[in-house]
């Protein structure tokens, strides 16, 4: 049975999990890096003193520092926070199936990074017109859904496929227009790729801000998942929480795609992963842990993930996206097929 | 249990009035329910049972009047205009809490999208006893196994909800009724999907949760189904017509074949004795 304490055990748990994740992602690569280096690099001096003599490796320390650490923190953030966005996206929606670009805040986003690429701006106007995008596309959504005061999940998911479509053609308009040289970089955008995180840090601090959040309504939630009449009945101000809930998951998912593109399949695999997984111990969906053993296990796996795609044939790099999605396709399949049967 | 309302009605209400769209479910409705009482409401499909019911739960506004649930004031508006629409009551969050701890509403649809054992969902019921960042302690499990119990699910608690036969699911929706602990008991169709045997079980359940030590804090607001049923576990009788009339009473002098046959609009014959009348259809 659920408890605070066990609870806490999964949660500590899964923070080794992520632990030894960073440690694979900051080791690994063309240029090799020792136990040391990773010290010196993550702790700073202190350490060398005591490990002195083991040889000036400053190259690899400059390395973790300034190329794989900002990136494995980045991939950590998106991860988690696509993670976090798809979870409280399945409970807004009550739908298994809903990850955080059905509302079409990936749409909205592409759309306006590529119409900054196109206009040749710089890199940070292009996050910021990715982001001004993905909020853009989500009041279309709240306020069309919204129409009158009921707010019905079958009008929001319509018309957020709507406009997830409406901003597919849009972006495949700007394609066939753009110039050849601006091609390769908008469709590594479309792909997702972390190697184009340069400052994870707000990534960091949406992602904290988000779990702090939607943890103090996480039993809500649950009953949220369970029907809005039953959580009307309970007590919860379904509304109230609703409103709540699709602004985060907005949030999380705006700076995730701005953060690293739209990488998919993480926010709609790894809570179902996550779940099974609990369901195993006899938590099946208990947002209070679920929530941010998601966040844990998203940033896990897309760090993991985007470790193999700039090492498995580098140095090429592939787009990460594409191998979350190469994994979440048959993984996602497998659990289909699963439920099918249970 | 301290703040249990001793005596006072469970529900008042005084020129109440329903409408769902253009229908009138019931007008002028001035009707209480005493701890101790049981009620079942008859009515065609579509009369607007449910619809009370939730209007009862807080759950949704009514038109005009007054309406006193477990002590809570449920404002109601005044009239709105044509075109308005339904929304969430506008009573206190203080008020809402005491809701959901004093009355329970069972429902006619239970959803379950996502896995969950029997246990995890019945301890739903305990939400409103729980403060913010409480988890449920041993003695919420124990309520719930008790309710579990008297919902005669034992042995079910680690069963995943989604591979329960209807009935097992109407019966833990019940449990976690129970484990709620309320003081008004809202049942919509609280027979749905259920065999006979557990027909009478979860209505004798119920009888025995709003007697004896229960009767000066607990009643009971049923929509059934079967009128035999209805006098024989409610004392009274809340019969809705459409068009906004209504007849409140004993079950005794409300629950008439006549009444029945203009109720349903089918010839109903009574049969038994008094104290065991069935109705059946011509």
């Amino acid at each position: 049975m659920p408890s605070r304490r066990r609870a806490l055990t999964v949660l500590a748990l899964l923070f080794a999990l992520v632990v030894a994740s960073f440690v694979v992602a900051l080791a690994a690569g063309s240029i090799p890096v020792t136990t040391h280096d990773l010290f010196t690099a993550l702790f700073g001096e202190m350490f060398s003193e005591k490990w002195a003599g083991m040889g000036e490796t400053s190259l690899a320390i400059e390395v973790v520092r300034g190329l794989r650490l900002p990136r494995a923190l980045g991939a950590f953030a998106c991860g988690g926070l696509l993670a976090l966005a798809g979870a409280l996206m399945q409970v807004l929606l009550r739908n298994p199936l809903a990850d955080p670009y059905v509302l079409g805040i990936s749409g909205g986003a592409a759309v306006g990074a590529l119409l900054a690429m196109l206009a040749g701006l710089v890199l940070w106007l292009i996050d910021l017109a990715a982001f001004i995008g993905a909020f853009a596309a989500m009041l279309i959504v709240f306020g069309l859904a919204h129409g009158d005061s009921s707010w019905t999940r079958t009008r929001l998911l319509l018309t957020g496929v709507i406009v997830a479509a409406g901003c597919g053609a849009a972006v495949a308009l700007m394609l066939s227009i753009a110039p050849e040289a601006q091609l390769r970089g908008m469709l590594f955008w479309l792909m997702g790729d972390a190697g184009q995180i340069s400052e994870p840090r707000p990534a960091l601090v949406v992602l904290a801000a988000g779990l702090a959040l939607a943890l103090p309504f996480a039993r809500e939630l649950n009953l949220l998942a369970r029907g809005d009449v039953l959580a009307q009945t309970l007590g919860v101000s379904v509304n109230h929480v609703k409103r709540g809930v699709y602004f985060l998951a907005a949030l999380t998912t705006a700076t995730a795609v701005t953060t690293a593109g739209s990488i998919g399949f993480i926010g709609l695999i790894v809570p179902h992963l996550t779940r099974l997984g609990l369901m195993k111990l006899g938590w099946g969906n208990d947002q209070r842990l679920l929530l941010p053993a998601a966040t844990l296990v998203g940033g896990s796996l897309l760090l993991l993930a985007d470790t193999l795609a700039r090492t498995v044939i580098a140095p090429q790099q592939l787009p990460v996206g594409v191998l979350t999605a190469l994994i979440g396709v048959p993984a996602f399949l497998f659990l289909l097929g699963r439920e099918k049967h249970a | 249990m301290h703040d249990i309302v001793r005596m006072a009605p469970l529900i008042f209400t005084r020129d109440l009035s329903v409408r769902i769209g253009s229908h009138d479910v019931c007008r002028a409705l001035n009707w209480q329910v005493n701890p101790g009482e049981r009620w079942a409401i008859l009515g065609k499909n579509g009369v607007g049972k449910s619809t009370l019911l939730k209007t009862l739960a807080g759950l949704r506004l009514a038109e005009t009047g007054e309406l006193i649930v477990c002590g809570a004031p449920i404002a109601v508006p005044p009239a709105r205009t044509a075109g308005g629409t339904l929304g969430v009551p506008t009573f206190s969050r203080e008020s809402q809490r005491t809701l959901a701890k004093r009355r329970g509403y069972l429902t006619q649809h239970h959803n379950d999208p996502f896995p969950s054992t029997v246990m995890e969902t019945a301890l739903i019921g305990r939400h409103p006893h729980l403060g913010r960042w409480d988890w449920e302690s041993t003695a919420d499990h124990e309520i719930t196994r008790t309710a579990l119990a008297e919902a005669d699910l034992v042995g079910f608690a680690e069963r995943e909800v989604q591979t329960l036969s209807g009935g097992e699911r109407q019966r833990l929706a019940v449990a976690q009724l129970l484990t709620q602990q309320p003081q008004l008991f809202l049942l919509d169709e609280p027979l749905t999907h259920l065999d006979l045997s557990h027909q009478v079980a979860i209505m004798e359940l119920f009888k025995r949760k709003t007697q004896g030590e229960f009767s000066m804090t607990s009643a009971l607001v049923a929509v059934l189904h079967d009128p035999g049923f209805a006098v024989r576990y409610c004392e009274h009788a809340l019969l809705l017509f459409g068009h906004g009339e209504w007849l409140a009473g004993p079950a005794r002098t409300i629950i008439t074949a006549e009444n029945l046959t203009r109720l349903y609009g089918h010839p109903l014959r009574e049969i038994g004795s008094d104290n065991d009348r069935w109705f059946i259809p011509c």
